[in-house]
């Protein structure tokens, strides 16, 4: 078992920064379209951080022309090219699910405080 | 010549490739494995190194067993096993086989003893359809007819029914090779392979 976890925890990426549930962030993300490569830029809010280990995965919640628009990826991925923390939410939850029934002003969330 | 090696399952788990894709693997301990015996055709009349693996307490091992083992000059094995040879083995007694044996293989063909079922119907064992689950059908898991009438008044041989299922040897072939650590002797194969955590495994160069 402790072998297993040590291959799991050798994947596990410490290059990107630490990131919340709550955090409005940037996803770098590498697409592969046939032979071509591009990068796509996700932003939103961070709403959701699932597992554990090597097979981790958060999910980003914005609003795109008017609706919402939810992508979940593998923390861990090697196509994740880099993740930026544009604020930091203030958060009392692990789940924002509650988010999906705001709109507008309502879906904000106070900024954290140092 | 393939090469072959004793094992034991670790688990499973998954690992992510260069290019972002996660591959299921399995977790293999495999060997260090050392020659016990050496069958050649003059002594036995056939090709053969006898491999053992594993560690096993002193007071588990049979006086039998201890002398085999002392003649050839090793510590006691708990599992034993023989591979044919073609030609006359180049091993000698006390050589040890490990994973780094493995490492041109591309693939490698897996063998153990499947997770025991106990017994079985017919749906899991062998995946026979079932009927529909309501609207008043009363038929919902049963293997349904098992033949035909007066002509010929016995039910033919081999007809799947329900028994005893699982604890069968199984053979998984051509698993691709993720990765070798000749350090920790481990062997990481795309895929399942049968048994549960700790069961023992043939591993065989495909």
């Amino acid at each position: 078992m402790d072998i297993i976890r040590a291959i799991e925890q050798q994947q596990i990426r410490e290059d990107l920064p630490q990131f919340q549930v709550g955090d409005n962030v940037k996803v770098h993300y590498r697409i592969i379209e046939g032979n071509r490569e591009r990068t796509q830029v996700f932003e939103g809010r961070v709403i959701r951080r699932h597992g554990a280990m090597n097979r981790e995965t958060f999910t980003v919640r914005k609003i795109s022309f008017g609706t919402g628009v939810e992508r979940t990826y593998p923390v861990n991925s090697p196509k994740i090219e880099k993740i930026e923390v544009v604020n930091r939410g203030k958060v009392r939850r692990s789940k924002l699910y509650f988010l999906r029934d705001k709109v507008g002003k309502a879906a904000r969330l106070k900024e954290q405080g140092y | 010549m393939g090469t072959t090696i004793l094992g034991r399952k670790l688990g499973m788990t998954q690992v992510w490739t260069e290019d972002g894709n996660l591959l299921p693997v399995t977790v293999v301990q495999a060997g260090p494995c050392v020659v016990t015996q050496v069958k050649t055709t003059d002594t036995d009349g056939y090709n053969a190194i006898q491999i053992g693996f594993g560690e096993i307490a002193e007071k588990k091992v049979t006086k039998p067993m201890a002398g085999h083992f002392a003649k050839a000059g090793v510590d006691a094995l708990k599992h034993l096993t023989e591979v044919r040879m073609d030609e006359t083995p180049e091993f000698k007694a006390g050589d040890v086989i490990d994973v780094s044996a493995l490492a041109e293989a591309q693939h490698v063909t897996v063998s153990g003893v499947s997770k025991g079922k106990g017994f079985a119907g017919v749906m899991k064992r062998h995946n026979f359809q079932g009927g529909p689950g309501g609207h008043g059908s009363h038929f919902h898991r049963a293997p349904g007819s098992v033949g035909q009438a007066s002509t010929p008044s016995r039910v033919f041989k081999g007809k799947k029914l329900p028994g005893h299922m699982g604890t069968d040897k199984v053979t998984v072939r051509n698993l691709d090779v993720v990765s070798i650590d000749a350090e920790q002797n481990l062997l990481i194969v795309k895929g399942a392979v049968p048994g549960g955590k700790g069961a023992l495994l043939t591993i065989k160069m495909a």
